[in-house]
């Protein structure tokens, strides 16, 4: 092996551009990709992105959630087409405009969903991406699937495996560059292992992975580099090594490290009305994605969810509102064990959920009335002659209690998002449920509703309601939350009380990590791997 | 066999059912024979066209509206141009009206792909725009059809060798439209074009991502289903001598044998023979209820009564099986 230069940390100052350039590796990069940006509409999902990627290095990529990291790999896949920036291919300029033409130029994805066609057989499948069949099964029986039948439809083999054959179906035409977007996230940990003993041999083949995962045991077991983004640009390009992790969770969550805690919590005591436990949760586990979550809501309390993307928060809101079946475990309601079919089951035990999604929850072409209403009028009883008096009374109080802008309130559609998030929340305060279960509510909505809604979530814990709050956005949880869960891989891996519940805190917990300065040892350091290439 | 059981097995269910409302038929008029079958495929015969028109367009998971009004119009354009022409002519207007078909549903596609307008919408509008055309080839009922071509799907098909017991009960008219739909489907089906249309009906966007060029195939897509649309035209005319510009009552019943042949309207599922077993199925059983001299608008009620509950018992059997690995 040559004498490698020593590999020189680039990273970007505070809020500086990113560097471009090899980052010192011996060869020119087979991939080269500088200032990439993209917008989908007023929303910039890349800004200044970067990613450099020698033969035969398996590259991570690594940011927070909506940092970036999808849109990146969708850009350079051509599955999406970029608003600016160069791609170089072995040093010259490439346009990729399709998944086919990134395909011709040697670049393969395999993308977080599955990208079998679910009504064709395997073979079929094969066959439409004109896969060579036996290197396809030899790659299969490596993978650790050895009794695959072609002739099986996609849509009934299970995720897991799916996840094999589309990566099986990658590697079987010998790509340059595989794009591995989390990967592992769906896998069993014996199929993952095996993921990444195969992509651990690509390099010696002079291929190169790039590789996104939230998971820093398998980036220490088989990464070189990691290529840090942080709000759609890139802050820093790493070698792994012992001891990188902090490094890379402080480049993922910039100045916000150094941000001096500000609590909003407005003086609401714990448990101030009827305390006592609303929602005691024990062993709940949804098909493989959420394994074992355990925790209790008390009246009065706002707890937080911190979870990365895809670590089984969906399924456990979707099972506490009645949406999904859980497959394990039980859930109690005022200290009664309850089992929901249906929403509508949730609902009358007074459980609430606000989706994430805002299209999810709003009758767009109604009236904000109507969609305020909706709850309690869609209730059997009810059917009949509308109390209209009541109803506009109820209404109008919550409304006022939102400071719901109603200029535009004959359509809900036409209202702001922040006031469409406004009316999910306040046909439930109309309801009267006593606990809501919020999913991300202040998604993309504008700072000044962003308070109004902290505001509120507190004020109804002060009313005694309990609330379980889900959000991607950390700094929220020390806003508004009196403990946080820490949900990892499907599994409750912390309960933090909310006074240590800082960001760089939660972040080490979402990622697996220790708490506590035990994590400075640097679990890469176990893997037991040598840093430098 | 079990694997063919498996996959194929709607298909077979349907023939299945088809043999016994023929038997039905039979205890009902002890008379009905083979004269009876020869006149219900001939009557079919157009009605298959447009099915398998609707079925390629479904399968690519898009709709066609506008097959009726296409089959109008491609029959009359035959219709006129054999109008007084020699019997040798038929043969250059015969594959002239299938390039039409396939230009006039390429036509429907591009559409689709470019306006980005739902296919529903698109196609409805070419219904309106095909009907007008129609009207404006033939303003009424009219124009001739080769002799030759009329004489194509009469009566059995005649084998040196092989006892008129046998060949009374093969039409003429049912070997025509089996030749026609293998010529066009079955190289369509092994071919990766026809793969394609499958994969962007089940999932576009995992297509997409599989390297399908997803535009070309939705307008090829289209395409094929205006192929079998002209064929469809050519068969009326065929069967009646003439080209008549108003379109038949094609359309709903082609979306009825789509769904009731197995075909999933979301798109990416089924295959051509399901639909057309179907359409012979829907057909027969009017047939029945006319010997039964039941009243016509309660037949319209008893053959929508079938389609659901078969549909039903499908979906009630596929579950089950999908239950029992």
């Amino acid at each position: 092996m040559l004498a490698a230069p020593p590999i020189l940390r680039r990273e970007a100052g505070e809020g500086g551009h990113a560097q471009r350039g090899g980052g010192g590796m011996t060869s020119s990069p087979l991939l080269d990709a500088t200032g990439v940006v993209k917008n989908y509409g007023a929303v910039a999902a890349l800004k200044n992105a970067s990613l450099s990627l020698a033969p035969g290095e398996v590259h991570a990529l690594m940011g927070a959630n909506g940092a970036g990291k999808s849109t990146l790999v969708k850009i350079l896949t051509g599955a999406i087409k970029a608003d600016g920036g160069r791609v170089l291919i072995r040093g010259q300029e490439r346009k990729i405009g399709s998944p086919a033409e990134a395909r011709r130029a040697g670049m393969v994805s395999v993308y977080q969903e599955p990208s079998l066609i679910p009504d064709l057989d395997v073979l079929s499948n094969l066959r439409l991406t004109r896969t060579p069949l036996e290197p396809f099964r030899a790659w299969v029986r490596e993978l650790g699937v050895p009794d695959l039948d072609l002739r099986e439809t996609a849509r009934h083999i299970p995720l897991a495996v799916q996840r094999v054959l589309d990566l099986a179906r990658a590697l079987a035409i010998e790509p340059d560059v595989l794009l591995l977007d989390e990967m592992t996230a769906a896998l069993p940990a014996n199929l993952a292992e095996r993921v990444i003993d195969v992509v651990r041999r690509q390099k010696e083949t002079g291929r190169s992975v790039i590789f996104i995962s939230h998971r820093f045991l398998e980036i220490a077991a088989m990464c070189d580099r990691a290529t840090v983004l942080r709000d759609g640009e890139t802050v820093g390009i790493l070698p792994i090594e012992p001891g990188v992790e902090e490094r890379i969770v402080e480049l993922m969550l910039g100045a916000k490290v150094e941000k001096t805690r500000r609590t909003l919590r407005t003086g609401a005591p714990q448990n101030s009305t009827g305390a006592g436990t609303r929602l005691r949760v024990r062993n709940l586990q949804v098909g493989t994605k959420l394994q074992d979550v355990s925790f209790d809501l008390a009246n009065g309390e706002v707890a937080g969810v911190v979870a990365l993307e895809g670590q089984g928060q969906d399924e456990l809101f979707g099972a506490l509102s009645g949406a999904v079946r859980p497959s394990g475990g039980s859930i109690e309601v005022d200290g009664r064990a309850v089992k929901f079919t249906h929403p509508a089951d949730a609902v009358a035990q007074s459980i609430a959920y606000v989706p994430g999604d805002r299209s999810e929850a709003i009758l767009g072409q109604r009236s904000v009335r109507e969609n305020i209403a909706l709850p309690f009028s869609a209730r059997l009883r009810n059917w009949g002659p509308i109390g209209m008096a009541r109803e506009r009374a109820t209404v109008a109080s919550a409304i006022e209690k939102l400071q719901i802008d109603t200029r535009a309130q004959r359509e809900v559609i036409r209202l702001s998002g922040g006031n469409q998030q406004k009316v999910t929340i306040a046909r439930w305060i109309a309801a009267d449920a006593r606990t809501i279960l919020c999913f991300d509510p202040t998604r993309g909505i504008d700072v000044r509703t962003k308070a109004e809604i902290y505001k509120l979530l507190r004020e109804l814990a002060g009313q005694g309601k309990s609330i379980l709050f889900y959000t991607s956005e950390l700094e929220e949880i020390q806003r508004v939350c009196d403990r946080a869960i820490v949900i990892f891989g499907g599994k409750v891996v912390d309960i933090m009380p909310v006074e240590i519940a800082d960001e760089p805190a939660l972040t080490r917990a979402a990622y697996g990590l220790p708490r506590g300065v035990e994590a400075d040892i640097g679990i890469l350091a176990n893997a037991g791997r040598e840093a430098t290439p | 066999m079990m694997r063919l059981l498996r996959r194929e097995g709607w298909v077979v269910g349907l023939l299945v059912l088809f043999i016994v409302l023929l038997i039905v038929a039979k205890l009902i008029q002890p008379n009905y024979g083979a004269n009876d079958f020869i006149s219900l495929v001939r009557a079919v015969l157009p009605f298959a066209f447009a099915v398998a028109a609707q079925t390629v367009a479904v399968i690519a998971g898009g709709i066609d509206l506008s097959v009726g009004s296409m089959m109008a119009l491609t029959s009359v354009i035959a219709a006129s141009l054999m109008n007084g022409a020699s019997e040798s002519y038929a043969l250059f207007v015969v594959p002239f009206v299938l390039l039409v078909g396939f230009g006039l549903g390429a036509f429907n596609g591009l559409m689709i792909v470019v306006t980005r307008v739902p296919d529903i919408v698109v196609t409805l509008a070419m219904l309106f725009v095909f009907q007008g055309a129609a009207l404006l080839v033939l303003q009424a009922p009219g124009g001739a059809s080769a002799e030759w071509l009329k004489n194509l799907i009469v009566g059995p098909i005649s084998i040196p060798g092989v006892p008129v017991v046998v060949t009374a009960f093969i039409p003429n008219a049912l070997i025509v439209l089996a030749i026609a739909l293998c010529a066009v489907w079955l190289p369509l089906k092994r071919s990766h074009l026809g793969l394609s249309i499958y994969a962007i009906g089940s999932h576009e966007l995992a297509a997409f991502r599989s390297g399908v060029p997803v535009a070309r195939t939705k307008i090829l897509a289209y395409a094929f289903s205006g192929l079998f649309a002209a064929m469809g035209g050519l068969a009326l005319t065929m069967s009646t001598g003439i080209g008549a510009p108003i379109p038949g009552p094609y359309l709903l019943a082609s979306v009825a044998a789509v769904v009731l042949g197995g075909v999933t309207l979301g798109g990416g599922k089924g295959g051509l023979m399901g639909p057309i077993v179907a359409v012979f199925v829907l057909r027969l059983v009017r047939t029945i209820l006319t010997l039964l001299a039941v009243d016509p608008n309660v037949t319209a009620i008893f053959e929508g009564t079938i389609m659901v509950s078969v549909v039903m018992l499908g979906a009630y059997l596929a579950m089950r099986g999908s239950r029992m690995p």
